[in-house]
């Protein structure tokens, strides 16, 4: 199965809608509730990245038998260093976003405690790719 | 402790999920980060309290599996958070009382903290 969800840079109206959908998805699917809960954990921060961080960007979710994939594309600044980015503690978001209740610099270590694969490639002035994936019959 | 008496201690006010209100609560978290609340573990009943009142405040607790939410320091709910809290069968309580005020005293009362 395969779904594509857009995100908005700035739109916090919105921010969390395509994870919303895909815990839906999962559930109804019957995953195991901790795996749910990780996969949209996960998902959630990377959705709330691309519209604190980023201009635009999409998702795209391809959920398997064992196994759900999911890849967040987005056109933005990009991290110049993903490493010191991984860093808890590490954040340039902005006021508006920290009014948002985000910018602790605690996602992207949340999204790899969260996720069995977790792999983010950036190009700075063009965007980030983050991929997601978790298994279903983990544990 | 019930929702109920959460709300009688604290001089609070449920303003969603009145059907819940007998249900317990286990343990409680306090944090206006929304990115801390993703980190904890929510496998108890457990409660929010926050004087963050926005939407993401609402989603976050949706991908959390946070279904009782305490606004502190008289911090209103909106329409729109209120219809997502329906939809994810929540419950929300506003209180007058700071957030300091409201944790000790629902500290005193041995409701646990999450760690
Ligand atoms: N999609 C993205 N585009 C550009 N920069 C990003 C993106 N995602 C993360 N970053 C950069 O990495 C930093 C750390 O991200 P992380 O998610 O860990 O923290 P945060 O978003 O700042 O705060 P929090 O997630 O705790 O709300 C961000 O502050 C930002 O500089
Ligand atoms: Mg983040």
């Amino acid at each position: 199965m395969n779904f594509t969800f857009s995100v908005e840079g700035g739109d916090f109206t919105n921010a969390g809608a395509a994870s919303s959908h895909v815990k839906k998805m999962m559930k109804q699917l019957g995953v195991d509730n901790g795996i749910i809960k990780r996969t949209v954990v996960a998902l959630y921060e990377a959705e709330v990245n691309i519209v604190a961080h980023a201009y635009n960007g999409q998702i795209v979710v391809d959920i398997e038998e064992d196994k759900i994939y999911i890849k967040l594309e987005d056109e933005g600044p990009g991290i110049p260093d993903i490493s010191q980015a991984m860093q808890k503690g590490y954040s340039t978001a902005s006021p508006k976003v920290r009014e948002m209740g985000f910018g602790a610099g605690m996602g992207l270590p949340n999204m790899k405690a969260n996720a069995d694969i977790l792999n983010v490639v950036s190009e700075v002035n063009k965007g980030t790719v983050v991929e997601i994936t978790n298994f279903f019959n983990a544990q | 402790m019930t929702i109920q008496e959460i709300a009688t201690h604290i001089s609070g006010v449920i303003v969603e999920g009145e059907k819940h209100k007998i249900d317990p609560v286990e343990c409680a978290f306090a944090s206006d980060l929304m990115s801390d609340v993703l980190t904890i573990n929510t496998s108890k009943r457990i409660m929010l309290i926050t004087g963050l009142a926005n939407l993401q405040t609402i989603r976050t607790c949706e991908m959390s599996e946070i279904k009782v939410i305490l606004f502190v320091r008289g911090k209103k709910v909106s329409e729109e958070m209120l219809e997502l809290a329906q939809e994810n069968e929540m419950v929300l309580i506003e209180t007058p009382l700071s957030m300091y005020r409201t944790s000790g005293i629902l500290f005193n009362l041995e409701l646990s903290p999450v760690y």
